[in-house]
């Protein structure tokens, strides 16, 4: 038995579903890449490694990234900008009881309105993904950038 | 108040400012030599700014790298419980002497040369100071107790580390004043623990900021989440504090709404709106201090802020970076015995502040609005008379008082 190949191209398709759905500013399918019950959170890799659990972006419910996505649309005031994530081939560390555990390195370009770009996070996300049939979904999803700073705002998740 | 040590630009800068608080120019946001003036007569003048918590350095050795200005400073924890800080530059050729951001130290050695430096930053060694075999060496005449980086006085309050160069600056209950001491007793009356740091890089003068915080006029009315869900209103019940010099402030936001009030959609406002949360979790507040204060803001002249919106706590360290940039430090902060609920409660709160937060984001790019729309204006004036002219603390929050506040202190400790 040796499904490591398959399992893998699954988890490399849904980050290239994820990015694509960011990218394309198609945010309000974003939350359907988790699961009702799940974390998603934004830190830094400081952060991480002390153990702070708090995150730019905290989420324990697919409820609330709806909600994050509501307020972006909505609410919040912020220019006009759009990210082109690349992301790395995903790291499969454990697989059990039908949660895959991987890690993904991903890069972000954040282009201004004005046509500004900068380089506006680089990181991993280490994941927990709902794999038992069907589209497989985030449990989890910590996003952790490799720099403690982050420029201006951070209004589109990562 | 401000520093008599007058540096050579004091002829030049600030002319033409007309005396008062309610018309500020915009070159104070764009000219290098405010900015450097503003090094020597506030940052090195006569206030007291934040470096650190006690909790970040907690034992013996520890120390925090952090900043007054622009100036490199290393917070350090020393015998007995006593705190240190002295600037973070080698007194030989200028490297810094720590550069991680904390560690736990027995005593501080420049990576350049090796000159060593106690906990309280005093020079002990210099390597090869009698040369090598006879030759080279330093002069019989170098004595170390001449050399060194330049040291801070340093109080605390709350479990907060402040500091000043200055032998000038009161003690520091006297430059809080005791309502700005009770506010901060108000919310560090325990210990504290962080549970979170981020920087916040922002597009504008550091002075933009510093009003954004102050200004209580803009809260629900930029922000649409606070409106909306009344977590302040300018119909709610509170106030501003501002110290008796105008330097230091707290608002108030007490208790919540609980009746519709038509105040904000009667003036067509769009931070009144009909968005409303698929998971209220976020907004699951408890009263943790027995007052009702669902919100307070209080900021220490010149740079720091502590915040509490419900059970967010924070503390924001303004770190300019030239005239139109600066660093905002986020140090997110619980209570070292909360529950694990309360934990995952400010867990959750924090989504309104930060680089992301619901509320926050907006005040990131609101002061890169206003340093790109002044970019060929800088004659011209702010209006700044919501409330009046005058910086005493009111029972509203529809004034500009705390602003006024920091231009009077502002104006005092520059000479201008």
């Amino acid at each position: 038995m040796d499904d490591g190949p398959a399992t893998l191209f699954r988890l490399a398709a849904l980050n290239s579903d994820y990015i694509a759905c960011i990218d394309a500013d198609r945010l309000e399918e974003w939350p359907d890449f988790f699961l009702d019950d799940c974390l998603y959170k934004i830190t830094t890799a400081d952060n991480h490694r002390h153990g702070y659990a708090a995150g730019v972006i905290y989420a324990d419910s697919r409820a609330m990234l709806r909600d994050r996505v509501a307020a972006l649309r909505e609410a919040n005031i912020y220019e006009r900008h759009a990210y082109r994530h690349i992301v790395g081939m995903p790291r499969i560390e454990a697989e059990a009881g039908g949660i895959i555990s991987a890690e993904t390195p991903f890069l972000v370009i954040r282009t201004m309105r004005d046509g500004r770009m900068d380089i506006f996070a680089a990181g991993r996300y280490l994941d927990r993904v709902a794999d038992s049939g069907g589209t497989p979904r985030f449990a989890e999803r910590i996003v952790v950038c490799d720099s403690p700073r982050f420029d201006t705002l951070l209004a589109i998740p990562l | 108040m401000a520093s008599a040590a007058v540096d050579q630009h004091a002829e030049t800068i600030g002319a033409g400012w007309a005396p008062g608080l309610t018309r500020v120019p915009y070159w104070l946001y764009q000219d290098p030599a405010i900015q450097r003036a503003e090094q020597q007569r506030i940052f090195q003048g006569p206030a007291w700014h934040y470096l650190c918590l006690e909790a970040d350095i907690p034992n013996h050795g520890d120390y925090r790298t952090s900043f007054i200005g622009e100036m490199p400073v290393i917070a350090v924890r020393g015998a007995a419980g006593s705190i240190h800080a002295f600037e973070n530059r080698c007194a030989h050729r200028g490297a810094l002497i720590a550069f991680e951001d904390a560690g736990t130290v027995k005593d501080f050695t420049c990576a350049y040369h090796a000159w060593r430096y106690d906990l309280q930053g005093n020079l002990c060694s210099v390597a090869f100071q009698h040369g090598v075999g006879g030759k080279g060496g330093m002069a019989n005449s170098f004595r170390l107790q001449d050399h060194g980086p330049r040291k801070l006085r340093t109080a605390t309050i709350g479990g907060l580390v402040f500091a000043t160069l200055s032998p000038d600056a009161p003690d520091l209950l006297d430059y809080l004043g005791p309502e700005i001491a009770a506010r901060i007793r108000r919310v560090l009356h325990k210990p504290v623990e962080v549970i979170g740091r981020f920087i916040q890089p922002l597009p504008n003068n550091w002075k933009l900021y510093v009003e954004n915080v102050k200004d209580t006029y803009h809260a629900s009315l930029l922000h649409l989440f606070f409106a909306t869900f009344r977590i302040t209103r300018l119909s709610q019940a509170g106030g501003v504090t501002v110290s008796r010099d105008g330097a230091h402030h707290a608002s108030t936001t007490i208790g919540r709404v609980e009746a519709q009030d038509s105040l904000y959609q009667d003036q067509a406002l769009r931070s009144d709106s009909a968005f409303r949360l698929h998971d209220p979790s976020l907004l699951d507040a408890v009263d943790e201090f027995g007052d009702n204060i669902q919100l307070q803001i209080l900021t220490v002249f010149p740079t720091m802020v502590l915040q509490q919106i419900h059970n967010c706590l924070a503390v924001r360290q303004i770190v300019p970076r030239g005239v139109d940039a600066m660093d905002l430090h986020w140090t997110y902060i619980g209570f070292a015995d909360d529950t694990k609920e309360m934990r995952t409660r400010r867990l959750k709160q924090a989504n309104l502040v930060g680089p992301a937060g619901y509320v926050s984001m907006e005040d990131g790019c609101i002061g890169g609005f206003v340093q790109r729309g002044v970019a060929a204006a800088g004659e011209a004036l702010s209006v700044i008379e919501m409330g009046g002219a005058t910086a005493e603390s009111q029972p509203t929050r529809a004034t500009e008082a705390a602003v006024r506040g920091f231009w009077q202190t502002y104006r005092a400790y520059m000479g201008l």
